[in-house]
């Protein structure tokens, strides 16, 4: 995997699925404000999902739209990372996955901005603005969870041991793509061992690198996730609101 | 094509209001990039830019131009949506920022330029003026909007964050 199409097809694949699973928070977040500022942040991932899906099918020049891949591929045909696909877990859990995301994906938006692709470079610069608020937000909460209470701060280093070795996958070099994701390691690491750090918590020291996302091999998450997202379109073909 | 009728189209388009924020025009957001006639066929091509990636209100302001240029005698028309260069605070026009301010929001601070993320300076209480707010969450009502309260007269409000 390493040419434009399937490159932004992975990355429009991440924002989808992020989106997906941070709007399962709706309603049940464990404040007002902080339900909000889920469903926000999973408005700006599904945002850029429609930039990159409806780009990726232009590439492809098959005729599928942003629709057709979002709600008519099956998991095996999904290229997103393992990460996203992950139950949201509780809340320490989900502002780990988020952290990861988010130190990743500014990056990765920030080098999209300045490559030869003008489209990807359009997007890119319009995405790294919101990641950074993303980011931002996931630091936040991260170090007040991490340096809070016994229990809290239990709870962060759980969902960060818990959500690290998904990270390895993220990075796995794609020397022929329009931004290398291994370029993408040490920005990464400095982002995320600063925030851990203030928040009192300890980097795991894991070899586990679980993977496949990029090839089609997901856990089984992903097929339920996906069931509930396309029931509506297999079932109602062309409905609109 | 005569100049009158691309200052019609022009007038016609800026005056659409954001749907989420009514005080405003969507000139006065900065999202109206610009208006073009065909000087052979009258066709007006109109050019806009989302604030957010994933801002639920583009449809319907892409509907309202149509409307309003239907009515200036324009129904011929296509909206065009680009994402480069991306929006920024910066492009809200003074008077948009006064109008922010006197609907009860809070006008963005200016974009610092080296960098992505915006520095948070005071924000000012859009109600009584008083520079002793917090923020309450840095996401609010609209993708675009955070929420701050006032702790000089304990109002709640909202706050266009810096982008």
């Amino acid at each position: 995997m390493s040419g434009p199409f399937d490159f932004t097809l992975a990355l429009g694949d991440d924002a989808l699925i992020a989106a997906q699973r941070l709007a399962e928070w709706t309603t049940r977040a464990p404040e007002m404000e902080e339900d909000i500022a889920l469903a926000n942040i999973a408005l700006d991932q599904l945002g850029a999902a429609r930039l990159l899906l409806s780009y990726a099918g232009e590439l492809e020049g098959a005729g599928r739209d942003e629709d057709a891949l979002a709600y008519l591929r099956d998991d095996r045909e999904f290229r997103n990372c393992l990460l996203v696909e992950l139950p949201n877990g509780d809340f320490a859990v989900t502002m780990a996955k988020l952290l990861v995301l988010s130190a990743y994906q500014l990056p990765l938006y920030t080098a999209l901005a300045g490559c030869a692709d003008e489209r990807l470079a359009a997007i890119g610069a319009k995405t790294r603005k919101e990641s950074a608020y993303h980011l931002d937000h996931a630091a936040l909460w991260v170090r007040r969870l991490g340096d809070g209470t016994e229990e809290s701060h239990r709870r962060m280093q759980a969902g960060i041991d818990q959500v690290w070795p998904y990270a390895q996958e993220l990075f796995a070099a794609q020397p022929q793509a329009p931004v290398d994701p291994a370029s993408l390691r040490a920005d990464f690491d400095a982002t995320v061992s600063a925030v851990l750090a203030e928040a009192t918590l300890t980097v795991p020291d894991s070899a586990w690198a679980p993977a496949g996302g990029r090839d089609g091999l997901h856990t089984e998450h992903l097929s339920y996730l996906l069931a509930e997202m396309q029931v509506l379109h297999r079932a109602h073909p062309g409905a609109r609101w | 094509m005569p100049v009158a009728a691309v200052n019609s189209a022009r007038e016609a388009a800026a005056a659409v209001v954001d749907p989420e924020i009514r005080v405003i025009t969507i000139e006065d957001l900065g999202i109206l990039r610009s208006v073009e006639v065909d000087p052979g066929t009258g066709r007006v091509v109109v050019t806009i830019t989302p604030t957010y990636t994933g801002c639920p209100a583009m449809d319907v302001i892409r509907a309202d131009i149509r409307r309003a240029l239907a009515v200036a005698g324009h129904p011929d028309a296509e909206v065009r949506t680009v994402h480069s260069p991306a929006w920024s605070t910066d492009w809200i026009t003074d008077a948009g920022r006064a109008k922010l301010a006197s609907a009860g929001i809070a006008p963005p601070a200016p974009v610092r330029r080296d960098g992505v993320v915006p520095l948070t300076l005071a924000v000012r209480c859009p109600r009584c003026g008083s520079p002793d707010t917090e923020q309450l969450s840095r996401f609010g009502s609209t993708a675009c909007k955070a929420l701050w309260r006032c702790r000089a007269c304990s109002e709640p409000f909202d706050h266009v964050k810096a982008l």
